[in-house]
Formats: C-alpha cells, structure tokens, sequence
C-alpha cells in the first residue's frame, strides 16, 4: 500500500496537467469534476498510505523512502527525485490534502460565476501538486522545486484578477519579498551541498552531527540561511509586509495558500532540519525570538483592521509566530500539532469569512456588517467554532490544547523561558480579543448590510467538516492534567524528539489555568468594548494617543513605510537615474568612435577603381619603404 | 649559330631590375590614367610581365631556377586572370553600353 504514495502529488499533476491542456473544451461542471476528483482521489490515496503507514508501527525508524529516479548523476551529486515518508510528513500530507480537497470543494460553488474558473483550478491543482513535493522530498533540492512551486502559484493566485493592477501589485510585492527569503535559502543549499557532500536530507542531518560540533560556525550560518528562507515564506519579521496585501486574491486562495499550507512551509523546513538548529543554538534561540515577535506585532495589529480579510492575514502571522516560538524552543511536536488545528481553524475562518462576503456583494469592512447571526447561521455557528479555537476557548477546541502545548514548552523546555511565555500568554488575550472583535462585529449588533445570496451546501458542507475538525482534532494531545493524551507526541516522537518535562505537575496546571483566564479575559473584554460598549472603543481611538497608536497598527507597525523609504524608493530613484544603464554608456561610446571613423574613411570608397588602385600602390610603396629604411 | 659564353650574354643585375622597375612604373601609370577597361588590363599584364622580368634576372643572377620557376606561375595567373577579367569586361559593357571604368562607380559608400 505504501508504494502508492507516488500517486499522492501526481495525481493533482494530471488534474493539472488536464485543465492546462484542454480545459478550454470543457464544462464548467468537468472543470470542477477534474480540479476537485484530483485532489480527492490524492486525499483518497494519502489516506490509504497513511493507514498502511501507521500499520507498521513494528519497525524500528518508522520511515519509507521511495526513489522515483535520479534525475542526473555528475561524480557524486545525483540528486534523486525521491520521496520520503516519516510522521512528519505524514501528517503535513494530509492535513495538505483533507483541507486542500474541502477548500477545493468549496470554490466549486464560490467560483461558478468567475470567468476564470479554469484557470482557477488549474492552479489550484498545481500549488497542491507543488506543496506535496515540498512536504514529501527527500533531498533538499526536489524541496526547493516544490518551495518554488508554491511561490509561482502563489504569485499567480494573489493576481488572479489581473484586470486590477493593485492584484498585480500585491503579487509581485509577494513574490518579491518571499524571493529575498528564498535568495538565502539557496545560498544555504549550496553551502549544506558543498560541505556535507550531499542533499538527501537524512544523510545531511546525520553528517551535520557528525562533523559540526554543537555551536559549530557552520552550522550556525546554514541554519541562518535556512531561517532566512522560512522567514520569508512563512511571513515572520521581518519580511512578513507581503501577506496582508496577498488577500488581494480570491478567498478559497487566502485560505489554502496564505493560512493553511503554504505559510508554514517555514515551520515545515524548520522542523525538518531540526537537528541542524540542535547543533546551532544561537540560530534556535533567534527562531524563538522572531516567533515571539512576530505573534506580538502581528495580534496588536489585526486587532485594529477593518478589512475583515486582513484581520485574518494578520492573525495567521501571529499564529505562525506561535510555531516558530514552538521551534525556537525546541518544541518540535508542539509546532507540527499548532499547525495542525491552525490549518483547520484558519482554513474555516476564511471559507466563512468568503461566504459572508460573498453574501454581502463583496463587503469587506466589518464595520459595514453586522447582524448576520440569524440571516446565515451555519455560517455564524462555523465561524464562532472557528474563532473560538483560534482564541484558545478552554477545554472544547483544538486551539486551546495545541496553544497550551507550546506555552507548556515555552515555560518548561531548557530553552524556554517565563519571558516566551508571557508574550506567548500575552498574545493569547490578544488572539482572543481580536478574533472575537470578529465575531460581535460581524454576527452580532443590527443588521447593516442587506443578505445577498445564501451561501449553498457546497460552501457550507467544508465548513461544517471544518468546524469538526477545528473541535476534536485537539483531542488528539491532551495535558497531563486534563487527561493525559499523548497521540500525537509518540506518534511523531521518531522524527521529533521531545525532551523530560522539568517543572512539576502543579506548575503546569496553574500555568494552564493561567492560560484559560487570558484567553477567556480576552472574550470578556471583546464582549464589552465591541458589544456592550462600542462607544469605549470610539473614546479610545479618539485620543490623540489612541488614534496614533490605532493608525500605526492598522499600518502593521509603519515596516511598509519604513521599506518603501529605506529600500523601495532609493532602488526606483537608482533606477530611474540610471535608466540609460551606465554601463551601456561605454558600449555607446564605443559604437559613437566607430561611426567618427565611418564618417571620415568613408570618403575614401569613391566606388573609383582606379584611385583604389592608386591608394593600394601607394600604401605598399610606404609599407616597403618602411621595411627597408627600417 | 656561333657558340655563346653564359658570361658574354649575361646583363648586369642592376639593369635588368631597371629596366623591370621602368615597364612596371609604365603599367601602373598606364592603369591609373587609362579609364578604358581593356587598356587597364593590358596595363596590369605589363605590371605582371615587368614582376617576371625581375624574377628571370634575378634567378639568372644567383643561377638558381626559382626565377623561372616563378615566371611560370606568374604566366599561368596572368592567362587566368586574363579569362576571367575579360569575360568581366564583357559583362559590363553589355550592362553599361561602354568601357569607362568611371562610369562605373555606383559602389561607394
């Protein structure tokens, strides 16, 4: 059964390959026929090999490696196009493929009216074929294809309505500024190539131990480079600037590409190569504090946007800043499981998000909503769901137990510490205030818009599935405390080594309670500035202190202003000073020189063949007259 | 016919190079004021025929057979030329209706 996982991203590739092909000839019903049957039938196959997988848990490493073939073989560098399947990727490759076929599922309806609908799914497919040959390569090369992969479609999703030139504007700033990440990620591909001899990626992480030395310079700098590569991609400080203007694109994309997958592809390439940052603490302890930033930065600031969308976008960087902490501290488990239910409850939050606006004629701004709760109640209940677990809600949702894994570990691991911990606690109030500032403003309050469309059973059916998995998927790894299950840490534990808890019992349940109260507070306190009291919150923004602070936030801490005067605007002033290119300038002169030579010598050709005649007597007459005098 | 000494019949270098430079000057003025294509060929062959007087003496001078050796080649080019030159010569007259190398300057730049 295991050798079927061959299948898995190919399958996607031919839905691809289809609609790239001969889409033009087909119905819009055989579109959604292909681009939808080619990831089900992937998740249908991923689901088989994941059983067969977990089946064999007899074997000692757990892992399975399947070489397709060598893509070429030059003296010792023969990169393989290989796939390699451990729990950690197991785990990426379906959470990649269930949710890739629900949003999939549901453009089926929430595109039919787009023009594009073929060119929608043919990218769609391929950013799915893209993210399974990231999660599942063997070798960091055939990753990077795939890392690129998902930067294209990215970039093609974001300015799928290309008509508008701010779409266009905001996939290129994305693609931008992913490639400065991705420039260093490549540069530390090299360097890992031409020291370690190799790019499979097992060999490389048993060679990094066994010729770096921990805190080795080496191993410093590649794990650096590859930080810089997933800074980028996974849109951590600081080049997080791209993801907000990314929700340009079509929501089903927000949701898969900018919330799901392919955000974390950092956390991915980070936990990957964990035992590269093992050996490298300063590179670990710098991942650590770029999550901790990051979650911080990003919650202040989707706590004051309007855009519904970009709420959204600023609290999956936050979310990402979680995993990131998650790593910086060793917790490697705890990142893959954030990841997990983050994938179900942010996949949910934008499926619902597009379906209101949807309903409301393409209304973005919360402000200009209100009331929906009776006029779409599947969409409110799977919202609510959503927001609660991404809040942390105590005891019932997913995000409440993978957030507290990783605040449990930001506390207690060797390389945690109370100060991670209370910018973790102090982002969960912050989540919490935030994502229920969504749900009073939009659900709750009087009607403000009038309800278009009702979304259909194919928008609310993934929504719904979501909504369940954004509930019992924390099931799987409950504190010691609350139950005591270990699923998914012993699961994952062959590939992601966990450590000895050091603090006691009482600690960790007083830290939960902790936990609970911020996160709880937080609801309460959105409960009464966005409900109760919306005047406190008008007050507020009206001094002149609340309305800076309100407006440097809605900016994301002014770094767009801060890279448009620093970087963007003296590149476009060199560029337009030196637009005649300078150093055509010395081509050009030379061209001019040639053509002041043309001018005079051309005199010369008279077409008279008897003046030639007596130049070419002339000429030898001097050039003998040189040799013999000479 | 009376017996010949080599010594008696030899001409003295300077006067045979002489005598080669003059027919050579001749052509070569004859090929830049002759503005008639058949009397700038003809100029050209005595150009070649004053090159082969300068090899025959000077390979009569050092007695070595190269000058004569060379004479020849220079005959064989000079018919070939010849050949092609006026089958050339031809051509142009029947495209410009005459013989003026003047008339026919249309290639400058």
């Amino acid at each position: 059964m295991l050798n079927l996982l061959w299948l898995v991203p190919t399958l996607p590739l031919l839905g691809f390959l289809a609609l790239a092909v001969a889409g033009g000839w087909f119905s819009r019903k055989t579109i959604a026929l292909i681009g939808v049957g080619s990831v089900g039938l992937s998740l249908a196959v991923a689901g088989l090999v994941g059983s067969a997988f977990i089946g064999l848990s007899g074997t000692a490493d757990r892992s399975y490696d399947q070489v397709l073939w060598t893509w070429l073989q030059v003296s010792g560098f023969g990169p393989a196009i290989g796939f390699h399947l451990d729990p950690l990727s197991l785990v990426m490759m379906l959470v990649i493929t269930l949710v890739g076929f629900l949003i999939h599922l549901y453009s089926v309806e929430y595109m039919i009216e787009d023009e594009g609908y073929r060119r929608f799914f043919a990218y769609m497919n391929l950013f799915v074929v893209a993210m399974l040959t990231l999660v599942l390569a063997d070798n960091l090369l055939l990753l990077y294809l795939g890392w690129e992969g998902v930067g294209l479609c990215s970039y093609l999703l974001i300015g799928f309505w290309y008509r508008d030139p701010a779409n266009g504007a905001a996939a290129q700033k994305a693609f931008i500024v992913t490639r400065l990440g991705d420039v260093a990620l490549a540069i530390g591909l090299f360097l890992l190539f031409t020291h370690l001899g190799t790019f499979n990626i097992q060999d490389l992480m048993t060679r990094a131990t066994e010729q770096w030395p921990v805190g080795s310079s080496l191993a410093a700098i590649a794990a650096f480079l590859l930080l810089g590569g997933a800074v980028g991609k996974s849109a951590q400080l600081p080049l997080q600037t791209w993801l907000p203007d990314a929700m340009a694109g079509p929501t089903p994309v927000s949701a898969l590409i900018h919330a799901a997958t392919m955000v974390t592809a950092g956390m991915y390439l980070i936990a990957r190569t964990h035992v590269l940052y093992s050996l490298a603490p300063i590179a670990q302890t710098a991942v650590a504090m770029i999550g901790a930033g990051t979650l911080l930065l990003a919650a202040c600031s989707a706590l004051v946007q309007r855009d519904i969308k970009r709420v959204l976008a600023y609290s999956t960087i936050s979310q990402i800043g979680y995993m990131f902490l998650a790593l910086g501290v060793g917790a490697w488990g705890a990142a893959l499981f954030h990841f997990t239910t983050h994938a179900f409850f942010k996949a949910l939050l934008f499926l619902a998000a597009g379906a209101v606006i949807q309903s409301l004629h393409e209304e973005h701004d919360i402000y200009r909503m209100g009331g929906l709760r009776q006029a779409l109640p599947v969409t409110f209940w799977t919202f609510l769901i959503g927001a609660a677990s991404l809040a942390g809600f105590p005891l019932v949702t997913a995000g409440f137990y993978s957030k507290d894994w990783i605040l449990w570990e930001a506390w207690a691991s060797p390389l945690g510490s109370p100060w991670l911990w209370g910018v973790g606690v102090i982002g969960a109030f912050l989540t919490a205030l935030y994502s229920f500032r969504l749900v009073f403003n939009v659900f709750f309050g009087e009607a403000k818009a009038e309800v278009g469309s009702r979304p259909g059973l194919m928008v609310e059916g993934p929504l719904i599935v979501l909504a369940a998995g954004s509930l019992i998927a924390g099931f799987l790894e409950v504190p010691r405390v609350l139950g005591d299950v270990s699923l998914f840490s012993k699961f994952v534990s062959p590939v992601l080594p966990s450590f000895e808890a050091t603090a006691s019992i009482t600690t960790e349940s007083a830290l939960q309670i902790i936990t609970m109260l911020a996160a709880l507070l937080g609801i309460a306190v959105a409960y009464v500035l966005f409900l109760r009291r919306p005047a406190l919150v008008t007050a507020m923004t009206e001094t002149a202190w609340g309305s800076t602070l309100s407006r440097f936030w809605i900016e994301g801490w002014g770094f767009d202003r801060l890279y448009d005067t620093w970087f963007v605007r003296p590149f476009l002033w060199v560029a337009q000073a030196n637009k005649d290119d300078l150093i055509d300038r010395v081509y050009e002169g030379l061209a001019w020189l040639i053509r002041q030579f043309f001018a005079v010598l051309h005199r010369t050709q008279t077409g008279q063949v008897r003046w030639y005649a007596a130049v070419l007597a002339a000429g030898s007459v001097v050039i003998v007259a040189l040799v013999v005098l000479s | 016919m009376p017996e010949m000494n080599a010594e008696s019949l030899s001409i003295p270098l300077t006067q045979g190079m002489l005598l080669a430079g003059v027919l050579f000057a001749f052509g070569l003025i004859g090929l830049l004021v002759r503005r008639n294509l058949i009397f700038m060929l003809m100029s050209v062959e005595i150009m070649l025929n004053a090159a082969g007087l300068a090899f025959i003496v000077a390979g009569a001078h050092w007695g070595q057979a190269d000058g004569q050796v060379m004479f020849l080649f220079i005959l064989t080019l000079a018919a070939a030329e010849v050949s092609v030159g006026l089958a050339l010569v031809l051509q142009l007259y029947r495209h410009f209706q005459t013989l003026d190398a003047d008339a026919m300057s249309r290639l400058w730049g």
